[in-house]
């Protein structure tokens, strides 16, 4: 009997060794790599030059507050989301995961290892336009920093939850390129990513409030302003994880493991 | 066989796919065989048997709708993290990135497998080490079937789970691959294969069963399967003689005599008699011609084949069932 005296492997070099080979692939993927290093830097700018045109009276945000969030959203929707469905998708489609689950890797562990370029790259773009925005936009340093990486910290699983229930309902790589709209649409148009929900009328802003992403870019966005309180924080953390544990609990009883024929 | 020291055991195991009723489709229908320790064994049958389902259940990626499956004492499915480290597993069609080197998918393996060999070594033992900088996608389908292999052997498993190990392969890649199963199999590694090629179980097996509409038809060693079929002696008679002119079958230690088709142009008949002893029947005949001074064109002895055997099982079951063969395509089709 050959028992294997080394080596025997971890949930987190599993995840990491997947990861690693998942990384190879994006930087391999010119189209994917450029969407999701471009796009949100982009889309951040040309944000940035019609927020001069949004009445802020009121809302107590500038400029500078109005973006920055926004930024961050659109790093965590296109960098993240919309890049892992693609992710899902195809290697689904490669069977890739199929043969993966015959391996010791748990499911778990397959998508998240899977997740982890996306959720690099997700994170270093959060930071390169936090940066970026602050100087360009003269914005002072957050008041309350830790609500800002909470709602990233959230956010980035989110994302990743979120993907893989909507490749849960993707059936190929072609309707993959479509399957990511309506989340995509509804977060930039609808949770506070260009438009402050401050400046909806009330109705409409509650509904708003419940989107996945709305809260997480509250959180962020009261780092810099630091209007909110312990109560409000703790409902969007609430709702924020609520998203992602609906996400995951889809996932766990939805996600095919190879494609349908 | 020592009961406490099977590798592999399954008990009535069935598996249905779809809903109940006539749109559901009964993949695997009551099938138990046992694999012990050490053992060469091959599920053998034809597109859509039900041999890549069954092996799907003892790998672990489903659970059965019915029955039991024990791998190395645990079940697959539920205890998989007990049985995964200790076995390796090629599925019938491998899945790799195929923008990744083959090293790098080996590496990306090596990763998530406990007591993985060296990566090199692993590309080695099945010939690729000259490819190993060369992407998924530009390897030949033999290639990426031992690049599949590789994996499967990457933790020095206890029990090997092959589905048609060797489709793709060339004649030469085919014999390589059967070498290193042996290897294996001579190390103590336990390995169940499944094939459609008849010589490749025949090769390889030290038992096997053949599967059928979900069923296993028959299992055993080859000998033995082969011994349940009778022999065949076929003979083509002068002119002059007739097929009635012959010693009655009893006489010949026959069971039957047949007429495969008509007599020729020259109106030479050919004779076919099976039986379960070929050596007497044919020294019986070849008595009864030297005395009556016939000579016998044609002459053929033929013990019985896996092969026949094989298409034996595949058309007399579907009699059996009433069913017609035409139905076997929409099996093959419903995977």
């Amino acid at each position: 009997m050959s028992t294997a005296l080394t080596g025997t492997t971890t949930t987190t070099g599993r995840a990491l060794a997947l990861g690693r080979a998942e990384l190879t692939l994006l930087l391999r993927n010119r189209a994917a790599l450029s969407s999701a290093l471009v796009l949100p830097g982009m889309l951040t700018l040309s944000m940035s030059t019609f927020t001069g045109d949004i009445d802020l009276k009121g809302t107590g945000l500038s400029p500078g507050t109005l973006v920055l969030p926004g930024s961050i959203g659109l790093a965590l929707v296109l960098a993240v989301y919309t890049n892992l469905v693609g992710v899902y998708v195809i290697r689904r489609e490669e069977l890739v995961l199929k043969r993966l689950r015959a391996g010791e890797a748990t499911d778990t562990e397959i998508l998240t290892g899977a997740a982890v370029p996306a959720l690099l790259i997700g994170l270093i773009q959060c930071v390169v336009l936090v940066v970026s925005v602050s100087l360009a936009m003269d914005v002072p340093a957050p008041e309350a920093p830790y609500l800002t990486v909470l709602g990233v910290a959230l956010g980035l699983p989110q994302m990743a939850a979120l993907a893989a229930a909507t490749a849960a309902y993707t059936r190929t790589a072609e309707s993959a390129q479509l399957t990511p709209m309506p989340m995509m649409l509804l977060s930039m148009l609808a949770s506070g990513l260009f438009v402050p929900l401050e400046v909806l009328p009330d109705q409409v802003a509650e509904f708003c409030e419940r989107l996945p992403l709305t809260p997480v870019i509250d959180l962020v966005r009261a780092g810099w302003t630091g209007d909110m309180g312990a109560g409000e924080a703790l409902a969007a953390v609430v709702t924020a994880a609520a998203w992602t544990a609906l996400a995951w609990w889809t996932v766990r009883r939805r996600f095919p493991w190879e494609p349908r024929r | 066989m020592h009961v406490g020291d099977n590798a592999i055991k399954v008990n009535e195991l069935r598996r249905r796919y779809g809903p109940a009723g006539a749109q559901g489709f009964d993949a695997v229908r009551g099938v138990s065989f046992e694999v012990a320790r050490g053992e060469l064994f091959a599920l053998l049958g034809t597109n859509g048997a039900g041999k890549t389902s069954t092996v799907e259940l003892l790998e672990g990626l489903a659970a059965p709708t019915g029955g039991a499956v024990r791998v190395l004492g645990h079940d697959p499915y539920r205890e998989r993290a007990l049985v995964r480290p200790r076995i390796g597993v090629m599925l019938q069609e491998g899945g790799f990135p195929s923008e990744l080197t083959a090293v790098e998918t080996v590496r990306m393996w090596a990763g998530c497998t406990s007591g993985a060999r060296p990566v090199d070594e692993a590309l080695e033992l099945v010939g690729l080490a000259r490819r190993r900088a060369v992407r998924v996608k530009m390897l030949s389908g033999g290639e990426r079937r031992r690049l599949d292999l590789a994996l499967a052997l990457l933790g020095h498993p206890e029990v090997l789970f092959l589905d048609e190990p060797t489709t793709g392969l060339d004649a030469e890649g085919r014999r390589d691959t059967w070498e290193l199963v042996r290897t294996l199999r001579d190390q103590g590694t336990t390995v169940l294969l499944t094939t459609h090629y008849l010589e490749e179980a025949e090769a390889l097996a030290d038992r096997l069963a053949i599967m059928h509409r979900g069923r296993i038809a028959t299992s055993g060693r080859v000998a033995e399967i082969v011994a349940e079929r009778p022999s065949r002696l076929t003979l083509t008679l002068p002119t002059d003689v007739h097929p009635g002119d012959l010693p009655p079958v009893e006489l010949l230690a026959a069971d039957a005599m047949e007429l495969p088709g008509m007599p020729d142009a020259a109106g030479r008949t050919t004779v076919r008699l099976s039986t379960r002893d070929l050596q007497r029947t044919a020294t019986e005949v070849l008595l009864w011609a030297r005395d009556r001074r016939i000579g016998l064109a044609g002459l053929d002895a033929r013990s019985a084949s896996l092969e026949e055997a094989f298409l034996h099982i595949a058309r007399g079951l579907d009699d059996e069932d009433g069913e017609m063969p035409q139905e076997r395509t929409m099996e093959g089709a419903a995977r």
